[in-house]
């Protein structure tokens, strides 16, 4: 690992660690690039995880202060909690469950393939499957995806055997342990999964990808990273020129630093990256950086959601092995006649006895509320996740008074389900049910969204400036040398779990930022 | 996490007076005998928790409230007493809580007229029910969520495993031991290898 100078200008700043930012900087490391990888949390490893769910809550998580408003559910039962997500080195990867699937070709084009929908600011990736396919192969090898490149898929949990039968009596064809970024074999000098249930909570047998397993230690190998963790960045400069040159963080000491930069990638979550793009306005960007479309934290997606649980009268133990290794595909498609554009998944989950009781019923109490908990033994769970659409008015903005404890705006996330969100949440609710039914339960608790996971397009890419953010590169339309890196870029949600994707985009874009600085463009 | 069995204390031989040598009250018990699992945990089947704030009679109300709020019938009391304990130390650390506590309890004997506490138990919860939504009612359901389940007791009582790790993960016991629905294809859920 190297040190690189604060005044030295030749480098490439990253900032966040987790699926963009830890992909991007190792691939720009692997090409002989100075990065300086600029991390708000602190470096936890496979020992130090916990199998404990609130102590790694405690561990993980983004806790820093947010505020929330609109009418979506969550903003009523976690009103300071908008998002699930992570501060620690590998950010998010530490945390997701490994679900590995490629947007589908029509979901590139929600626009002219799902048409006009009120209220819905849909628009075509400027980018397309086919082009996106070599790097979707290179990021399901990166991360040893199961079913990809000759790699068995993991061995189904007492939880799948319960969503197989309910799938098979149901009709559906497609209904497997997934393509999980999870070993189900050693590969990669990282072990195999030896299914221990905690894998929301960091996998203690790195037998899961992320990128403080995988990325970040290659990219120290190379002696291009110098890796910062326990920096929070308040603010990207610029050059009166306009040109971005530095970024200025603090270090867990409360130590200000300016790091200068030649080039600068912004991952912090889609909630992280509009808000310091909004906090980093200047009298040449008074509207914050690259926001001339007015699209800075626009357009905030976070997938349909909700989970199904159900009880019968047999135990399942759904707790015991992998969380998300089962998956139902039927539903992912674009079928209008069911009510509504686009589709979902539907795919295993579980959460232990201490989760299970905060989010079965946020709020919740009483007989019924202990029934099913009584029944937790014989639970079985499955998570529906699906596409939402854009909205403009969904959207991260900087608050008015409220600030952090840097003293910077604190990040407010409005949302509000767009009519096609609800109609589809619906008919997952109702299809969730009917698997469960088929598999033979006794009782079935809908249950309603759990804090973002998901978050998508603040800054999202557009063909043309006007529309979005950045390009197809994540270059942003108006400052040429600062780049989007995280799930910030999509342009629509689409169906699947975003990080294959964002995993695929950022290799994707460390070629071309190479490519750029070789050509003297940035 | 504290193991929580530690977290309550042994009460065998030791008097309610030498426990309240070190509190404000005390709250006892003896483990159900139909908690055998419980008992496994357990240094012994009798209970205490000194408390620093609520007298034995409040925790003792307390307790009776978090049991009428998330009313596990076979839920032995010790596991409903570590509510109490956190509740306590909430009270400690702010009088507000304090307040907020002793003022619900007498609210609800206004509404039953009399003593709250020595009504039955269905009589209690139907007063508590009409309590949901106030302030003393949220602050005791938000740390029953939290403190009743997430303790080794509590686990066992409803069969969660807790840590995995330490055992070598469920490879080898038990994630597919489901025996009472059909098995997967292998093309759908591949053999362990």
């Amino acid at each position: 690992m190297s040190k690189i100078e604060l005044n030295d200008d030749s480098v490439v700043v990253v900032i966040g660690s987790g699926a963009g930012g830890g992909t991007l900087a190792n691939e720009l490391c692997q090409k002989g690039v100075k990065v300086v990888l600029l991390e708000a949390g602190k470096r936890e490893s496979a020992a130090s995880f916990q199998n404990n769910e609130w102590g790694s809550f405690g561990q993980l998580s983004w806790l820093d202060k947010r505020t929330t408003s609109g009418s979506w559910r969550v903003a009523r039962d976690f009103s300071g909690l908008p998002a699930w997500i992570c501060k620690t080195v590998g950010g998010s990867t530490t945390h997701w469950a490994g679900a590995s699937l490629r947007i589908q070709d029509h979901e590139f084009r929600a626009r002219s393939h799902y048409g006009d929908l009120d209220g819905a600011n849909l628009l075509d990736w400027p980018l397309t499957l086919k082009e996106l396919e070599p790097y979707y192969d290179k990021a399901e090898d990166k991360l040893g995806v199961t079913r990809t490149n000759g790699i068995p898929g993991l061995p189904g949990n007492n939880n799948f055997k319960v969503m197989h039968a309910g799938a098979k009596k149901l009709g559906y064809k497609n209904c497997h342990t997934g393509r999980m970024a999870i070993n189900s074999r050693q590969r990669d000098g990282r072990s195999s999964c030896r299914q221990l249930g905690f894998c929301f909570q960091g996998c203690k047998m790195d037998a899961k990808w992320s990128t403080m397993n995988s990325e970040i230690p290659k990219a120290e190998e190379t002696g291009a990273l110098d890796l910062r963790p326990g920096s929070q960045v308040l603010k990207i400069e610029h050059s009166k020129m306009g040109k971005v040159d530095a970024v200025v963080y603090v270090d867990d000491n409360g130590v200000e630093h300016r790091q200068k930069a030649r080039v600068v990638c912004v991952a912090g979550n889609s909630i992280e990256t509009p808000r310091l793009l909004l906090n980093s306005e200047s009298s040449l960007y008074p509207d914050g950086l690259a926001n001339s479309s007015g699209q800075v934290g626009r357009n905030y997606m976070r997938h349909m959601t909700g989970s199904v649980y159900a009880t019968f009268d047999e135990p399942v133990h759904m707790w015991r092995g992998t969380t998300m290794a089962g998956i139902i595909t039927d539903e992912s498609k674009h079928d209008p006649s069911r009510g509504f554009v686009g589709g979902y998944e539907m795919e295993t989950l579980s959460l232990g006895l201490p989760f299970m009781a905060a989010f079965l019923d946020p709020g919740g109490w009483g007989r019924d509320f202990c029934r099913a908990m009584d029944n937790y033994r014989n639970m079985a769970g499955m998570w529906l996740v699906g596409e939402d659409m854009p909205q403009e008015s969904n959207r991260i903005t900087v608050h008015s008074s409220e600030k952090d404890q840097y003293g910077m705006p604190v990040p407010n996330v409005h949302f509000d389900d767009h009519p096609n969100d609800i109609a589809m949440r619906e008919h997952a609710y109702q299809q969730g049910k009917a698997v469960y039914e088929a598999a033979g339960a006794n009782h079935v608790y809908p249950v309603p969204a759990y804090p973002s996971t998901h978050n998508m397009g603040t800054c999202r890419m557009s063909a043309k400036s006007s529309d979005g953010v950045c390009n197809k590169n994540g270059q942003t339309h108006d400052i040429k040398n600062l780049f989007i890196s995280d799930g910030s870029q999509f342009t629509t949600g689409a169906s699947e779990n975003p990080t294959l994707t964002i995993v695929s985009l950022a290799i994707r874009q460390a070629d071309y930022i190479a490519e750029q600085m070789l050509a003297k463009n940035i | 996490m504290k193991k929580s069995y530690v977290e309550l204390d042994e009460s065998k031989g030791v008097s309610r007076r030498q426990f309240l040598k070190s509190g404000t009250g005390v709250l006892m018990g003896t483990l159900a005998a139909s908690s055998g699992i419980l008992a496994t945990l357990a240094p012994s089947s009798s209970w205490a928790l000194a408390t620093k704030v609520l007298s034995s009679e409040e925790a003792n109300s307390i307790l009776k409230v978090t049991r009428a709020i998330f009313p596990h019938d076979k839920l032995d009391d010790a596991v409903y007493a570590l509510v109490v304990k956190d509740l306590d130390a909430a009270a400690s650390e702010d009088v507000g809580v304090a307040a907020l506590l002793r003022d619900g309890l007498k609210a609800l004997d206004k509404s039953a007229s009399g003593d709250w506490s020595s009504l039955d138990y269905l009589q209690r919860e139907n007063l508590v029910i009409k309590m949901a939504g106030t302030d003393f009612f949220e602050k005791i359901r938000g740390t029953s969520v939290v403190s009743l389940y997430n303790n080794e007791m509590a686990w066992a009582h409803f069969g969660y495993e807790g840590s995995s790790y330490e055992m070598g993960g469920y490879f080898d016991r038990g994630f597919q031991d489901l025996d009472w629905l059909p098995n997967p294809p292998a093309s759908a859920s591949p053999a362990k290898s």
